[in-house]
């Protein structure tokens, strides 16, 4: 049923997931993230792209307070996902990562097997009542990863044996299996080759039939394939926020125009 | 020159792949001479191992024999009442031995003159050890009895080459006559070199008694005070490692304590001697000598280097694992409890190992908490006692036998030096067998 629209690069009118406000973000004294404002729909693929320490990969981690885990970082500025403050003191980032899974640009396995890898978050959640259920939670999400026929005969291997693309989408079956909302991804394909990367690019396509996701990337080519909408990010600024048609033909910024053509990065 | 060298059709210096320039063969050199370096580090490392080695069997080995004479007597009922009816008893008893073994030498057609003394000399108090045995065992009168009479320390000395017949000279404890009777002795098999059992199971002796010396209580003691090394400070250890390492704010606070830690690493360990006494025994109040006090004071010692190597492995698993722990929702202590832990516990077992042996080898703090010296209270009755009665460590005996007259306590020593390599090299096989079975799951 979604398939219908998605198959368009239409963006209509659909359930936003995450607004963010006026988001600032320090590190130490060094301030990160400038006045982003930004909404995140549902069941859409959204990149955000800039140059190399703009921003783009702090502010996603911003929206499952990854940062938390850093000392000096210091977020600003209201974050909601479904109209919930994710920085507010009642919000247990815990429960957070559940709905928002994150998959991260080196592909990071646990040095355990391919099954306890999948199984993992699953287990924490108590998401499966037996072994069973949470054989079929696993076969599930590596299935949704497209590397079951893979690794189906091999589940006990440890994941760390697996070839980088397989490794990248081993995590990305890990972060499914917990039936998060948002899939953010942090430059999922840099420490892939092409034919890896093609793979998970059609995978992230799939995936937007049930999830929305986010992703960080740094080829324009890739947001320009696999989202539909782009957010460009220079210098902490988020510059440019619209769909991906639009932004790559016909930018409003000349900033955006600047690094979409090569002339800025 | 340089101009006509930078001229495009000039051969770019073309040499040959199979001559070494000289910058070549200087840099070759070097590694060489490198190699060389390594190679004699290494050799003048195994020679002192072998060294080491080496003097302590030679050193060593002697302590696991002892000189023993059997002798088989039979005492007939009246010959046992005639005696007990003497002044001097044992005296009479000593007569007895000497005839039984005047009628054996004699058996061997061995024919030596020996009087009372000379059986003093060789063999202690032989008058008093059978007097006590038919006192206590009557109906062993009329039966032959094989009595085994430790040897002096002389004689076993003698027997072991450490004693020589030029040393005896003016000696009133061995005299040089007393070594014809002792050769005749050996001649016709009463007395003999044998493994010395009560070395690895006896407790220490008085200083005029080397041969009934033993290691075997220290050897308990030393095992119980590790038992409370090891529960006390791998737990203490580790828990404050994952806490400081995984979750205390970095700040002013948790800096200074990292700093003091690393500190204490290197405070001099009869420090934590005294500091023992005086917390533990002076205002707590638990027992002197005891192995647990020992072991808390070597608790003290351990976590150190313990709560150092921990946070050292714990840094070098890497920081992916505990993203992807946290992205998929994990807890931080689930991240660092299913994942974290697991990947530094190899390393966390080496730490271990490497406090526990530096534990198991000390002896300055056991000598201001009464565990070095006179400790012979032999073994402990049941598990407690093990913790609360007086007892001794092996490095505090082994002190303890080298600080004293008797060359054979000497020996005792090294042997003692012996038993703590083995005690500590079994140690370490059981720490790498769990590190292997650790590393493998991965």
């Amino acid at each position: 049923m979604y398939d219908t629209i998605n198959s368009e690069r239409r963006v209509d009118t659909k359930e936003i997931k995450f607004s963010a406000r006026d988001v600032q973000v320090y590190y130490g004294a060094t301030h990160a993230i400038k006045d982003v404002d930004v909404e995140i729909e549902d069941k859409t693929v959204t990149a955000f792209i800039g140059p190399s320490g703009c921003g783009k990969s702090t502010f996603l981690r911003c929206l499952n307070r990854m940062n938390d885990t850093i000392d000096v970082c210091r977020v600003e500025g209201d974050i909601r996902l479904d109209g919930e403050d994710i920085y507010d003191k009642s919000v247990d980032p815990v429960q957070l990562r559940a709905r928002v899974g994150m998959v991260f640009q080196k592909p990071n396995p646990f040095p355990k097997s391919i099954f306890d890898n999948v199984a993992y978050g699953p287990r924490i959640h108590g998401l499966a009542r037996g072994k069973a259920e949470l054989d079929e939670i696993v076969e599930k999400s590596l299935r949704r990863a497209a590397i079951w026929d893979e690794v189906k005969d091999r589940l006990d291997a440890p994941g760390t044996g697996l070839s980088g693309g397989q490794q990248q989408r081993l995590c990305i079956a890990r972060a499914v299996a917990t039936e998060p909302e948002v899939l953010l991804m942090d430059e999922p394909c840099s420490a892939l080759d092409p034919i890896a990367t093609s793979q998970v690019e059609e995978l992230i396509d799939e995936l937007r039939t049930n999830y929305s996701v986010v992703i960080v990337t740094h080829s324009m080519q890739q947001a320009a394939r696999v989202s539909q909408k782009t957010a460009f990010f220079h210098l902490g600024y988020l510059v440019e926020f619209g769909e991906t048609g639009q932004i790559f033909t016909n930018p409003h910024d000349e900033r955006t125009e600047s690094y979409i053509t090569g002339r800025i990065g | 020159m340089t101009e006509t060298g930078m001229t495009d059709d000039a051969p770019r210096g073309k040499k040959s792949l199979s001559v070494r320039d000289a910058r070549t063969r200087r840099r070759n050199a070097a590694e060489l001479r490198f190699r060389a370096y390594g190679i004699a580090a290494i050799a003048v490392g195994l020679f002192f191992l072998v060294v080491l080695a080496v003097s302590i069997v030679r050193s060593g080995l002697p302590a696991f024999t002892k000189t023993v004479a059997d002798v088989e007597i039979t005492v007939t009922e009246a010959e046992f009442e005639a005696a007990e009816a003497e002044l001097f008893k044992t005296k009479a008893y000593v007569r007895l031995f000497i005839e039984k073994l005047q009628t054996q030498l004699g058996e061997n057609r061995l024919e030596v003159a020996f009087d009372a003394a000379a059986i003093g000399r060789i063999m202690g108090k032989v008058g008093g050890t059978m007097r006590e045995f038919y006192r206590e065992n009557p109906s062993e009168l009329g039966q032959p009895v094989a009595f085994q009479l430790a040897a002096s320390s002389r004689v076993d000395g003698y027997f072991k080459g450490r004693v020589t017949r030029e040393a005896l000279q003016d000696s009133r404890f061995l005299q040089l006559s007393d070594l014809a009777l002792v050769d005749a002795l050996e001649e016709a098999g009463i007395i003999r070199q044998t493994f010395n059992w009560t070395f690895l199971t006896g407790a220490d002796s008085g200083v005029d008694n080397p041969g009934g010396a033993g290691i075997g209580a220290s050897v308990v003691g030393s095992f119980f005070m590790m038992l409370v090394v090891l529960f006390l400070s791998l737990p203490i250890g580790v828990a404050a490692s994952i806490y400081l390492e995984e979750f205390a704010p970095k700040n002013r606070f948790t800096d200074l304590i990292e700093v003091n830690i690393s500190n204490l690493a290197a405070v001099p360990s009869i420090v934590f001697g005294i500091l023992g006494l005086a917390v533990f025994i002076q205002f707590m109040h638990l027992p002197q000598s005891a192995p647990l006090v020992g072991g808390l004071v070597l608790t003290l010692m351990t976590l150190p280097t313990i709560i150092i190597s921990t946070r050292a492995s714990l840094k070098s698993v890497p920081p992916s694992i505990r993203d992807a722990a946290l992205g998929v929702g994990a807890s931080k202590m689930q991240a660092v409890f299913h994942h974290v832990l697991p990947l530094a516990m190899p390393g966390i077992l080496t730490g271990t190992i490497i406090g526990l042996a530096q534990a198991l080898g000390e002896t300055a703090p056991l000598l201001l908490i009464g565990m070095v010296g006179f400790v012979a209270r032999g073994y402990p009755d049941g598990l407690i006692a093990g913790f609360t009665e007086p007892n001794s460590a092996m490095p505090a005996q082994i002190y303890t036998w080298a600080a004293r007259a008797d060359a054979s306590f000497y020996e005792k020593a090294w042997g003692g030096i012996i038993v703590l390599l083995v005690f500590l090299l079994s140690m370490n096989i059981l720490a790498i067998i769990l590190r292997r079975r650790f590393e493998r799951r991965w």
